[in-house]
């Protein structure tokens, strides 16, 4: 069985001022969004204190707050999670205000106790973090991702060339942006969860990338004569049905994970599927045109022949 | 096609063996009676977002260790003085890690400074410029001792804790400098466990000050070496907290640090909950003393700064018994009683992080994960049977080689898997079936440029290697550095990922090689079903 004809010839080059525009598009609305609503920040980065609640019936949001103002207990955010009578509610304030630490949760239980009547309501998850720990996991999440870039920029350049690892690195940052932006234009909840979800999108994106990379390498051996741009053509072509392939099982199993994974990985899901199919098409549309603009870039024409490869 | 050598399939077998045997306690979900216990029983640990528990990240308050120590050092000043009969107007603690001593006569300055110098060696002494005081500040070699070993007390004490109080399988493990990471798997009062914990537990016995004027102090006007702390009542009828306040001399006459025991015991009269304690002989001998000296008047019992009570002394008390009462519960008379026998902890501890998942989040956790894998391995599954045919159940023979090595894998090392853990599994199945394609893609395309089948399989092979080689080992970077920056959960991720793509270059590139190999010896095949 196949999908694709045994040669197509896409001229993914020429086309390339589609990608120009739909990258630009994504680009400006993920930089609009973050400029003006920024990010969902979750308790892990923001601090504060997260209460997940199962109820027997579904309650009334409206009395939950009206009891919430009643406590004191600051800017309380409540909202329903995966199904009625779950519900969840994040408060900035860090601790009960006898200062003991903990108590917060079984306080709010208590105080909640007269809307329900005689029905128990169950504590599923209590999440709380400190603005210490909040600001280091920041930074941290923020080092995992520049460490990372820098680390496949050095491979990259170690087994192409450097223009190749710009190419790489300039895509995977854009797959990184673009997830960013699809989280802040949902205002989906930032955690260190979806920085996982990011990073790994990174190290797909970076994979795919290689596969093309790797082709045209092997075209430009292969191909002498050819311009740069027909090498490029022809390795996108020639790997088109595995990438189309590949990202799509990889699709079919997050489609998996949205759809049965459970409320707690929704999100983590929804943010990959989303940065395998950008991580996908950056690989056709970003990675491969930057290669061409650093070679056009290039005052001298002599053509370097690409590094020998070291294992066959 | 190349020759096969001997040692390939040999290795494949093996290896498929061994996994199989490594990971089947795990995939049975835990040990079944009939297995031999010659064969390995190691079991993946759930995680506590996959069993349900208490995740908790304490600071330890290191300096307030190191006060407490200057503050000690002022009685040892006052004998020091005392012996060597060196007169003195005055000695406090006047800063975080310092004590000043104000000599009476300037004269005597150089002498005093040798006596505390050789008697209190872990302190630095400087003069003022007045000439009349000497300050002394705990040396920072000693001070940095003293923050080590307040984190050291504090895991020993928290464990202590734990253990009296009865919780299977616990972590306490020191994070950086002075932090303790605790973990509680499958707990189920998570606010008691915590208040376990957290609580510095510091027990000591002040004398009331009689003749002081509480109402003044509660005025500000504290009196010199008094101090006003609170007791907290309950009343029964109204429920109402009542708070009130005591005028108490500073100095700790007596502290925990003397105990052996505390037990719960019930009030014969109300059936009411109290603590009895027991002091060791020098507590019991100190403890008789004062009672002694104090007779008629009232002593506080004082818990971190709160007072429970305070009973006046009738008369001179003998074998060091005392009891802790006020309105307690039960559970909270039980629970005072584990961390009074634990000790207090050295300094005070905070909360920075604490994550709680309830048992039934936990098991739908496990049930929604199991599911959404299962789904998505059937599909991918199913879709490269169909569009590979035979080659295509090959590679799937590979991603499930690839899944059990994995398995077994983490049950050897003893991984603990998470939620994003099995989110990772799933990823990897599609990404491993991503180097079985990248193979099979170059098959066809060699075929179709009308090579024989044998020929198509070894170029193919050979020109994929490089390309898995190269884009497995991006994607592993990433995951590595996954691993160390990141936490819990997002670690558990990065670690079924990472293993994961290792495994997946055996399988991909291996293992479907070696079974193609001998599937298709000694036989010329014509065409190739891919």
């Amino acid at each position: 069985m196949e999908i694709f004809p045994h040669k197509t010839s896409i001229d993914f080059v020429g086309i390339s001022w589609i990608a120009y525009l739909l990258t630009g598009l994504m680009f400006v609305a993920s930089t609009i969004s973050l400029a003006t609503q920024g990010m969902h920040m979750g308790i892990d980065f923001a601090g504060g204190t997260l209460i997940q609640l199962r109820f027997q019936a579904p309650p009334a949001l409206q009395d939950i707050r009206t009891t919430m103002v009643g406590l004191g207990l600051g800017d309380v955010v409540i909202q329903e999670f995966g199904t009625r009578e779950e519900i969840i509610l994040r408060v900035q304030k860090q601790t009960g205000d006898d200062g003991k630490p903990g108590e917060l949760a079984a306080k709010i239980i208590k105080a909640l106790e007269p809307l329900v009547g005689k029905d128990p309501i169950e504590l599923r998850r209590v999440e709380f973090v400190g603005p210490q720990v909040g600001a280091e996991l920041e930074q941290k999440g923020f080092l995992a991702m520049l460490y990372s870039i820098g680390a496949i920029l050095i491979y990259v350049a170690w087994r192409f060339e450097l223009r190749f690892a710009y190419g790489a690195v300039i895509a995977l940052a854009h797959d990184a942006y673009c997830s960013m932006g699809l989280l802040s234009i949902l205002q989906k909840e930032f955690t260190l969860t979806i920085v996982a979800a990011v990073l790994t999108i990174v190290g797909y994106s970076i994979n795919d990338t290689i596969v093309i990379y790797d082709r045209i390498r092997e075209e430009m051996r292969r191909n002498k004569k050819s311009s740069l741009a027909e090498v490029i053509n022809i390795a996108i072509n020639r790997t088109l049905s595995r990438t189309v392939i590949t990202s799509g099982t990889v699709v079919m199993v997050l489609l998996a994970l949205l759809l049965f994974g459970g409320e707690v990985i929704h999100d983590f899901a929804l943010v990959l599927l989303f940065g395998i199919i950008v991580g996908t098409y950056s690989s056709i549309f970003v990675a491969s045109p930057i290669v061409l603009f650093f070679e056009k870039k290039r005052s001298d024409h002599t053509k370097t022949a690409p590094k020998e490869e070291v294992a066959s | 096609m190349k020759p096969l050598p001997l040692w390939k399939p040999v290795t494949v077998f093996v290896v498929a063996l061994f996994s199989l045997l490594y990971a089947a306690p795990s995939m049975m979900g835990g040990v079944p009676s009939w297995w031999p216990s010659w064969l390995p029983q190691l079991v993946i640990a759930r995680g506590l977002d996959l069993q349900g528990g208490l995740y908790l990240l304490l600071h330890v308050e290191v300096d307030k260790a190191v006060e407490q120590a200057a503050e000690n050092m002022v009685d040892d000043v006052r004998g020091v003085m005392r012996n060597a009969k060196l007169r003195y107007r005055g000695v406090e603690h006047s800063g975080k890690e310092e004590v000043s001593v104000k000599l009476s006569q300037p004269d005597e300055m150089t002498q005093a400074r040798k006596v505390l110098a050789t008697e209190i060696p872990h302190a630095v002494i400087t003069e003022d410029p007045d000439h009349t005081t000497l300050k002394l500040t705990i040396n920072p070699k000693d001070q940095k001792e003293m923050r080590n070993f307040a984190v050291e007390q504090s895991i020993q004490t928290i464990r202590s804790r734990i253990d009296q109080f009865g919780v299977a399988e616990p972590t306490i493990q020191k994070q950086g400098e002075d932090r303790i990471l605790v973990q509680l798997p499958g707990l189920k009062d998570s606010s008691r466990a915590k208040a376990l914990i957290g609580r510095t537990a510091r027990l000591e016995f002040k004398v009331v000050d009689e003749k002081g004027d509480l109402a003044a102090a509660l005025e500000g006007r504290v009196p010199a070496g008094d101090i006003v702390l609170y007791g907290e009542q309950t009343d029964k009828k109204t429920k109402k907290a009542n708070r009130q306040p005591y005028l108490l001399k500073k100095r700790t006459v007596l502290s925990g640090e003397l105990l052996t025991d505390a037990r719960v015991n019930f009030d014969s009269q109300y059936n009411e909950p109290y603590v009895s304690i027991t002091f060791n002989s020098q507590g019991a001998r100190k403890f008789s003393q004062l009672t002694a000296e104090h007779v008629n008047e009232r002593m506080a019992i004082v818990l971190d700064n709160t007072v429970y009570s305070a009973p006046v002394i009738r008369e001179r008390i003998d074998g060091g018994r005392a009891q802790i009462s006020g309105s307690f519960t039960a559970e909270e008379a039980h629970d005072l009683a584990i961390i009074l026998r634990a000790g207090a902890l050295p300094a005070p501890v905070t909360i920075m992080e604490e994550r709680t998942v309830g048992p039934t989040l936990g098991r739908d956790s496990i049930e929604h994960g199991i599911t959404a894998a299962l789904v998505g391995s059937l599909l991918v599954l199913a879709f490269m049977g169909i569009y590979y045919r035979a080659v295509g159940w090959l590679a799937n023979l590979a991603v499930a080689l690839n899944i059990v090595i994995l398995l077994a894998i983490l049950a050897w090392i003893q991984a603990t898997l998470t939620l994003p853990g099995i989110a990772g599994m799933v990823l990897l199945v599609g990404m491993s079936v991503d180097a079985n394609v990248l193979v099979n893609e170059r098959i066809r395309e060699e075929l179709r440029t009308g090579k024989p089948p044998l020929l198509a399989i070894d170029l193919g092979y050979d020109t994929a290697f490089i390309t898995i080689l190269d884009s497995h080992i991006t994607t592993l970077i990433t995951a590595l550095i996954l691993f160390q920056f990141g936490t819990g959960p997002v670690k558990g991720f990065a670690v079924s990922l990472a293993i994961g793509l290792v495994a997946s270059m055996f399988t991909a590139i291996f293992v479907t090689r070696v079974v193609l190999a001998m599937v298709l010896k000694n036989r010329r095949i014509k065409s190739l079903s891919i």
